[in-house]
């Protein structure tokens, strides 16, 4: 057990103990890690960006519709997970389970459509080993998928301890933890649908 | 410490919300139907993109809540820079002498690499064919 602090009954339940406050903290310390990732990331696909070798170009794969779907879709995301951590705070468990639920949803609905997206890339003949370019987009893209998949098993891991023990510090802590994850995935996608998809379909377009 | 202000309406992820949306539509109708030249549709962009964090940052994560917040709003300023300085370090290094993004530069050095053959025969050059 936690020491229990003499706080200010005000404090959100997160921050209530001092396990709490230092967890959040460090989460912010393996969220600026994870910057430093995707940027390498990021890196290694401009790095490539015109190296389509002989294989289909991006020009001819790419669809802003599917790209803008996804788009909303975590967007929407993000800000249902922002209402359930509001709910959270107003020590709403039942509004807080149905916030997340739907934000899980969104985020499952995302990577329907993110699968569905690189099958018909493979079945455009554009896989891992076409070209540099190829690899490059689907590590950068998949390695935030695979973020958004891990987000959602994790989500509903923490939402069943809620539903378990209540909303208590502890696992308050972990619903707000898990929501900086979530708006963290949605930052990222915003620079890979402005990096990858947008950009191409500019220098295609020009 | 963050005390705990949060009205009964969450006008604030509300309005992030718009925002991000908004904003989202704005770098599609710059991106494909403005017409600006190319440099100026990626700077423009880039510079939605960035705000858009921001959003997410202030609005829904409230970096800046609790005592650690200079620390969180610290630890974000650094990665940002490591991240600028890995992205835009390595564009420079590996766009050097190529023109990047300027099709008649590359026409340009596609010629330059056919004198290059001549002394190297690595035959690393058919990589180098850009679009």
């Amino acid at each position: 057990m936690e020491m229990v602090q003499n706080h200010d009954p005000n404090t959100p339940l997160e921050y209530q103990s001092e396990t709490g406050r230092l967890n959040i903290l460090g989460f912010w310390v393996f969220l600026g890690a994870e910057i430093a990732l995707f940027g390498t990331l990021f890196a290694t696909y401009f790095a490539l960006m015109y190296r389509t070798g002989n294989g289909p170009t991006p020009g001819e794969l790419f669809e802003i519709k599917g790209v803008m779907i996804e788009t909303f879709l975590l967007l929407t995301s993000s800000f249902t997970c922002g209402i359930a951590v509001h709910e959270m705070r107003r020590h709403n468990k039942k509004g807080l389970m149905i916030w997340m639920i739907i934000t899980l949803l969104l985020g499952l609905g995302f990577i329907g459509f993110e699968v569905s997206e690189f099958i018909s890339y493979v079945h455009e003949g554009a896989t891992l080993k076409t070209s540099a370019f190829w690899s490059g987009l689907f590590v950068l893209v998949g390695t935030h998928g695979a973020h958004v998949s891990v987000g959602i098993l994790w989500v509903s891991a923490v939402l069943i301890q809620v539903a378990r023990r209540g909303l208590v510090p502890a696992t308050a802590k972990k619903v707000f933890i898990t929501s900086l994850y979530w708006h963290f995935l949605d930052v990222v996608w915003i620079f890979i649908f402005t990096g990858v998809y947008l950009t191409r379909m500019v220098i295609s377009h020009g | 410490m963050a005390s705990h202000s949060e009205s009964r309406f969450p006008w604030k992820h509300l309005v992030g919300f718009i925002f991000s949306i908004v904003l989202t539509l704005i770098a599609l109708w710059v991106g494909l139907y403005s017409g600006f030249s190319t440099k100026m549709i990626i700077t423009f962009i880039v510079i939605l993109a960035i705000l858009q964090a921001i959003i997410q940052l202030f609005m829904f994560m409230h970096v800046t809540e609790s005592e650690n917040g200079k620390w969180q709003t610290g630890t974000m300023l650094y990665a940002a820079f490591i991240a600028v300085a890995i992205v835009a370090g390595t564009i420079w290094v590996m766009s050097f002498g190529m023109g990047y993004m300027d099709h008649k530069d590359m026409k340009d050095m596609k010629g330059h690499d056919k004198m290059e053959m001549k002394h190297d025969d690595s035959g690393n050059m058919d990589n180098m064919d850009m679009n």
